[in-house]
């Protein structure tokens, strides 16, 4: 790699295929597909009840689609359980934050960094949980021995819990980040402090997946956007275009933030 | 202004461990933190020198009953919400039981072996079940030993309604008594040790999120079945015990008895500690036997009894108990 490589030369990471879900007569996801290409960040937007949360759940083992499938670095894990596809290296949020809320904040991170994974990217050892746990919030904008790093999860403002839910994502030294509505309920001044963070991922060549409704702020760090509605693709491509495209203007007439 | 008296709550802020300090700076504060365990270990030690033969039996099988109640606590803290702890006491007590009349071990062998047969056994028979959650899970765990209760009737297996006879007894009662208690003690100081861990962080946390615990790529399923092992065994070795007790083993060893009382029991004396689960069954089990003289009325005063706790102490007396322990009140005044 001696010279830049635009994004459509880099492999693939992520590939889904056909995927379609429905949950009765709902029909959640059908036949979406779409590349995620190592070190991009990609945007999935789409109004409410589009099938974004379905879609990330179906990636990342929740919920086995009806049909298609979804490949990793070229290996079809439609269907693994949830753990083993975490262990390939995907990570995701959701987008209820719901952390364990006796534990305190830091030692929240001791679940991820408990896993096999962790340990053998680490030579075969785990080290000392609670001072990379503590490093790790750091990163993602705990200030340093201050006491929230400290407090039970269950006490901490909407912000933090968000923050957390991200450093979940970066203990389990996750290649693939899946982000379900991170930057929902974060004030103007939590984003500028978080944004940083996850453009600092993508610098040092993790995939990032993000699904948001702030579009603004997601424009701004985003390769390409992935446009979903009524579970379906309606438009595919670098933001500023997308968004000129009438399916998309049509969809998200009356929904937009 | 009139001034008034308000009673004020200070925290005494003792602690052993702490997330980054460690400070016992006196005597009594040393001794502040040491009693709490001391003592109760101290008394148990004694109590089987003192107590008449009756309340001798009494203390087993309180023993017993906070064993058991233990590790359905344990359980429950791990997501699994268990109406079935007589399934682990039974299949330990018909494993003793195998173990002497059919293959005549002695008695040291057929308590460990039943206790981690039985707790393997139980495990297996459910895995396939693990996936479940709440009361789907509870629902088969309390079905399980009363199938099995008359799969023995209707077929005759191990004894049918008679049972194993004639088992191997323990060479005392002091023998009994110490080994039961020092069982229990090691269960309770063994458990609390393991759920500090981050071992038992992350078997906490799957009762909370499982989903998280999943994403963050942790086999949920495996821990759970970890987690089933080891309450059971625990579960096993007194059924075991019991057969030995009783130098006898029958369908009585599935009673529904085993499933609930524990349940009350950390009710009682306040879940996630199992230092409550344990004082739990020390009110209910003694206060059963202690009722036991009035004949048919004890029932009812045994269900009012166990409403009065959880209504008037619903966080679980032990909870209360280390509250106030931990808190010092002093009158102060108060300006209106
Ligand atoms: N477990 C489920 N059972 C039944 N229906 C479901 C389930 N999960 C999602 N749905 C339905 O599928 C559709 C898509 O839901 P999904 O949560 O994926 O949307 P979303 O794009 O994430 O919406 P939002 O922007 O509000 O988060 C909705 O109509 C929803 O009601
Ligand atoms: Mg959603």
């Amino acid at each position: 790699m001696t010279s830049p490589s635009p994004h459509s030369e880099k492999s693939v990471l992520l590939s889904v295929r056909d995927l379609s879900k429905s949950f009765g007569g709902v029909k959640a996801v059908t036949g979406v597909s779409f590349d995620v290409r190592e070190g991009e960040l990609l945007g999935i937007i789409g109004p409410n009840g589009s099938g974004k949360t379905t879609l990330v759940n179906l990636i990342t083992g929740f919920i086995t689609p009806d049909s298609g499938e979804v490949v990793y670095r070229g290996r079809n894990i439609t269907g693994l359980m949830p753990y083993r596809i975490a262990r390939l290296g995907i990570a995701r949020t959701f987008q209820m934050v719901r952390p364990f809320t006796a534990l305190a904040a830091f030692k929240n991170l001791i679940v991820p960094l408990f896993s096999p994974r962790v340990k053998s990217l680490s030579g075969g050892r785990y080290g000392d949980r609670d001072a990379v746990a503590k490093d790790l919030l750091e990163e993602v904008g705990f200030e340093r021995e201050s006491s929230v790093t400290y407090k039970p999860a269950g006490s901490l403002p909407h912000g933090y819990l968000k923050r957390l839910e991200l450093a979940k994502c970066l203990a389990l030294r996750a290649d693939l980040i899946i982000l379900d509505e991170l930057f929902s309920g974060l004030s103007i001044a939590e984003l500028a402090s978080i944004v940083p963070v996850i453009e600092k991922l993508v610098v040092e060549g993790k995939t990032v997946i993000m699904i948001e409704h702030r579009l603004r702020e997601l424009f701004r760090i985003a390769n390409r956007v992935v446009v979903l509605n009524f579970g379906t693709v309606i438009a595919e491509g670098i933001p500023s275009e997308v968004m000129q495209k009438d399916e998309v203007k049509q969809a998200y007439l009356g929904s937009e933030d | 202004m009139t001034t008034k008296k308000r009673k004020e709550r200070l925290d005494r802020g003792i602690k052993v461990r702490s997330d980054d300090i460690f400070a016992l700076t006196s005597y009594r504060e040393m001794l502040y933190v040491a009693v709490p365990s001391v003592l109760p270990v101290a008394v148990l030690l004694i109590l089987p020198l003192i107590l008449p033969t009756y309340w001798q039996k009494v203390l087993i099988s309180t023993s017993v009953f906070a064993i058991l109640a233990m590790s359905w606590d344990f359980l429950v803290s791990v997501g699994m919400v268990s109406l079935g702890q007589a399934l682990f006491f039974g299949v330990g007590g018909y494993l003793a039981g195998v173990l002497d009349h059919h293959l005549h071990l002695p008695i040291w062998l057929t308590i460990p072996l039943a206790t981690v047969l039985g707790g393997g056994l139980c495990t297996v028979c459910l895995v396939p079940v693990l996936r479940l959650r709440g009361i789907y899970f509870a629902m088969v765990t309390l079905v399980l030993p009363l199938m099995i209760e008359r799969i023995i009737e209707a077929t005759g297996f191990l004894g049918g309604t008679e049972g194993l006879t004639g088992l191997k007894p323990f060479p005392s009662i002091y023998a009994e008594l110490y080994l039961i208690v020092a069982a229990m003690l090691l269960v309770l100081f063994a458990v609390r040790r393991m759920m500090s861990t981050d071992y038992g962080l992350v078997l906490r946390a799957i009762q909370e999120n499982d989903r998280s615990v999943m994403s963050g790529g942790i086999n949920i399923y495996y821990l759970k079945a970890q987690a089933l092992f080891l309450g059971g065994c625990a579960c096993s070795f007194c059924g075991a015990f019991m057969t030995h007790v009783y130098m006898f083993v029958g369908m009585p060893a599935f009673a529904l008895d085993y499933s609930i009382l524990p349940i009350a029991s950390a009710v009682v004396g306040g879940m996630g500690t199992f230092a409550g689960s344990t004082l739990g069954a020390f009110i209910l089990v003694p206060l059963s036997e202690a009722l036991r003289g009035i004949g048919g009325l004890r029932t009812v005063i045994y269900a009012l009894s166990l409403t009065v706790f959880i209504v008037a102490l619903p966080e679980g007396v032990f909870h209360y108990i280390q509250r106030k322990y931990k808190q010092f009140e002093r009158w102060v005044e108060v300006e209106r």
